[in-house]
């Protein structure tokens, strides 16, 4: 079981905006009458977008009384699941896989990528708040292994240097390009593809 | 090797486009209508006969888990749930299922829909899977549009209702009890069976949970008959799978093959072989991380399927074959699964949440070489403490793999931890409380 702790600092307030909220009345919509409780996944993951990639607990107790539900259980789903941030994480948020996978095809390097190029630990912010980074269990891209998160987007393929040529990138606010880093299509073998060779050529 | 027209996913590799247009000309949706107007006992016979297993990991036979839900709708309606949490290490197939092949899924979902009749369906996917997951809502969107799916789904008269939920990163909700808690809205703990979904499953109601990779063969298995799956691969393990290949080869990949194809086929042809030449290889994960591991000379003759991986102790799982070279340290791939699990563990069961965390440590240990020869035995202990005595299959998850390190490498961890935990006389610890430990006589 992994621990997490809410942050120290935390807001006074917090409210949906307008925007969210029509988006959380459209997910509730999903969900049988009377069971709106299981919305509370979906809208714990607005109120981060909308928190800058964190969770306050004003946020929790806010979404408790949105769904009617007891304020300790939104507390107790937002605490299980590893994606919900309880403390302010960077701008940009990179998820470097280490499961084994990963790990016998060179993980340790992008981790010290991260070291040389973000911060000595992880889930330490810069000062401008622009980036941390943190260690995770398997992504689920382990062919295209090492690979790591940042954000919503998968950096697959990659290497040391890929890797701080990608942060040099993010430290300049900039978006690198998403997918394979060593210009692989999808899963496919990188070479010697034996299968589907017609579709391939069509 | 498979022929290329017998391969469910021609997609596999987006060389054709996932929007509607594109599959319909693959040949999905192409007579849906057709297939449900012959009926439940029909669709669900035919799954039979194909004698197709579930793709999720566990090999349960499909049709019968359907013929499992009530044969009426009483007060309670039915649920159709997909699993596409897919979390264990070494498997990326459901990925590239959402994101490519997104309307065998839909169509597979209408169509297991109608026959265990379900008006709605679940699909739950990883929430790291957000960018895929959109994709597949896209396609949601697309067959709504050209009505598919909705009112009156395709013609068929059915309605049936696809909604996307997301997980939020927990390994334990691939199990499928505590899926359908997360769908609630709790934590991800499994729930104890019975009752099982098929009668009391989500909020209560009757529930199939079907894999990602199961739910998008049936459309196929359906429109080619039973027979044609039921003719590949041997039997009670037909059909076709993808396999994931990943870990120290040439070209790690995802590719769809005949079951009991034999798995140096699947490296050497596929993969391009083991980094190091074959001679380099050490030792197969052949089911994702929950499988244990199969040495080098198991490899030689050994063939991919489910009964063929249980003769050597290991499984199937869920076809992720990690490669591990003569470069890695084993103790240490392994200290690492074990980490993962422990990481993983939901904290329901004691023997799960302390045991995970006491094997990880231990096995850290032993890859240094600080561990006692005692404790090479008590790791084997704590495994057998741990499998079976546990709400959920997690237990054996975590505690199989382990088991397979001992079983094909003790040697090595013998040679590594070799010291008597018992202090030797000439060793003087003034500090040492447990005076009684010095061996006097020795």
């Amino acid at each position: 079981m992994s621990l997490k702790r809410p942050a120290k600092d935390q807001p006074e307030n917090f409210e949906f905006n307008s925007s969210s909220l029509e988006e959380a009345n459209k997910i509730i919509s999903k969900y049988p009458k009377g069971k709106q409780k299981s919305a509370v996944m979906a809208l714990l993951y607005l109120a981060q977008k909308q928190n800058n990639n964190w969770i306050p607990l004003v946020a929790m107790k806010y979404i408790a009384k949105l769904l009617d539900m007891p304020y300790i259980k939104v507390y107790e789903v937002a605490t299980f699941y590893s994606m919900f941030n309880l403390s302010p994480v960077g701008k940009y948020f990179i998820q470097v896989c280490t499961t084994t996978p990963c790990m016998i095809r060179g993980a340790g390097k992008l981790v010290e990528a991260c070291k040389e190029k973000i911060s000595e630990n992880e889930t330490e912010l810069l000062q401008d708040k622009n980036c941390s980074w943190t260690e995770v269990e398997c992504l689920g891209a382990c062919v295209t292994a090492p690979m790591m998160q940042i954000n919503d987007d998968y950096y697959e393929d990659l290497d040391k240097e890929k890797t701080l040529e990608i942060l040099d990138k993010i430290l300049k606010d900039e978006i690198p390009k998403p997918g394979s880093y060593r210009g692989r299509i999808n899963n496919e073998p990188e070479n010697g593809r034996k299968t589907l060779m017609e579709l391939k050529n069509a | 090797m498979l022929k290329d027209q017998d391969r469910i996913f021609q997609n596999l590799y987006n060389d054709l486009g996932s929007d509607l247009t594109s599959a319909q000309k693959r040949g999905d949706w192409v007579n849906t209508k057709e297939i449900t107007e012959k009926g439940r006992e029909w669709i669900i016979n035919e799954i039979k006969d194909s004698q197709l297993r579930g793709r999720g990991g566990a090999g349960f036979p499909t049709g019968l888990k359907w013929s499992f839900a009530p044969k009426e709708v009483g007060s309670r309606p039915h649920y159709l749930v997909i699993n596409g949490d897919e979390s264990e290490p070494g498997t990326c197939k459901d990925r590239d299922i959402l994101r490519f092949e997104p309307h065998k899924l839909i169509e597979g979902c209408l169509i297991a829909s109608y026959a265990i009749q379900a008006h709605v369906c679940y699909i739950y996917i990883r929430g790291e899977y957000f960018v895929d997951g959109q994709k597949l809502q896209a396609a949601i969107d697309e067959a709504y549009e050209k009505k598919l799916i909705g009112k009156n789904a395709s013609g068929t008269g059915w309605d049936l209702d696809i909604y996307i939920h997301y997980g939020a990163g927990a390994y334990i909700c691939g199990e499928e009890t505590a899926l359908l808690e997360s769908i609630e809205g709790n934590k991800g703990q499994p729930r104890l069976k019975p009752p099982f979904p098929a009668l009391i499953g989500l909020y209560g109601c009757p529930t199939i949970i079907n894999n990602v990779e199961t739910i998008a063969v049936v459309p196929t298995i359906l429109r080619r008959g039973g027979k044609w799956f039921a003719s590949l691969g041997r039997e009670k393990n037909t059909g076709t799978k993808i396999f994931c290949i990943s870990g120290n080869v040439n070209n790690p990949c995802n590719v769809e093959e005949e079951m009991n194809i034999p798995l140096k086929e699947l490296i050497e042809v596929h993969a391009g072989g083991v980094i190091g030449g074959w001679n380099n290889l050490q030792a197969v994960i052949p089911g994702g991380s929950s499988m244990p591991l199969i040495p080098k000379e198991k490899c030689e003759t050994l063939t991919m399927d489910f009964d063929s991986l249980v003769a050597e102790k290991s499984g199937l799982g869920t076809a992720g074959v990690v490669v591990i070279n003569k470069d890695q340290d084993i103790i240490k791939c392994m200290a690492r699964i074990a980490r993962f699990y422990k990481h993983e563990s939901c904290g329901q069961c004691t023997p799960c949440r302390e045991g995970s965390g006491w094997m990880w440590r231990m096995l850290e240990r032993m890859a240094k070489g600080e561990a006692s020869k005692d404790e090479i035995e008590m790791l084997g202990d704590v495994t057998k403490q741990i499998e079976g005595h546990t709400i959920c299959a997690f237990g054996e998850g975590s505690s199989w793999p382990v088991q397979g390190l001992l079983r094909h490498f003790k040697d090595e961890i013998k040679k590594r931890n070799n010291f008597d935990p018992i202090v030797k006389e000439t060793q003087n610890i003034p500090y040492l409380v447990d005076q009684h430990l010095l061996d006097k006589n020795a």
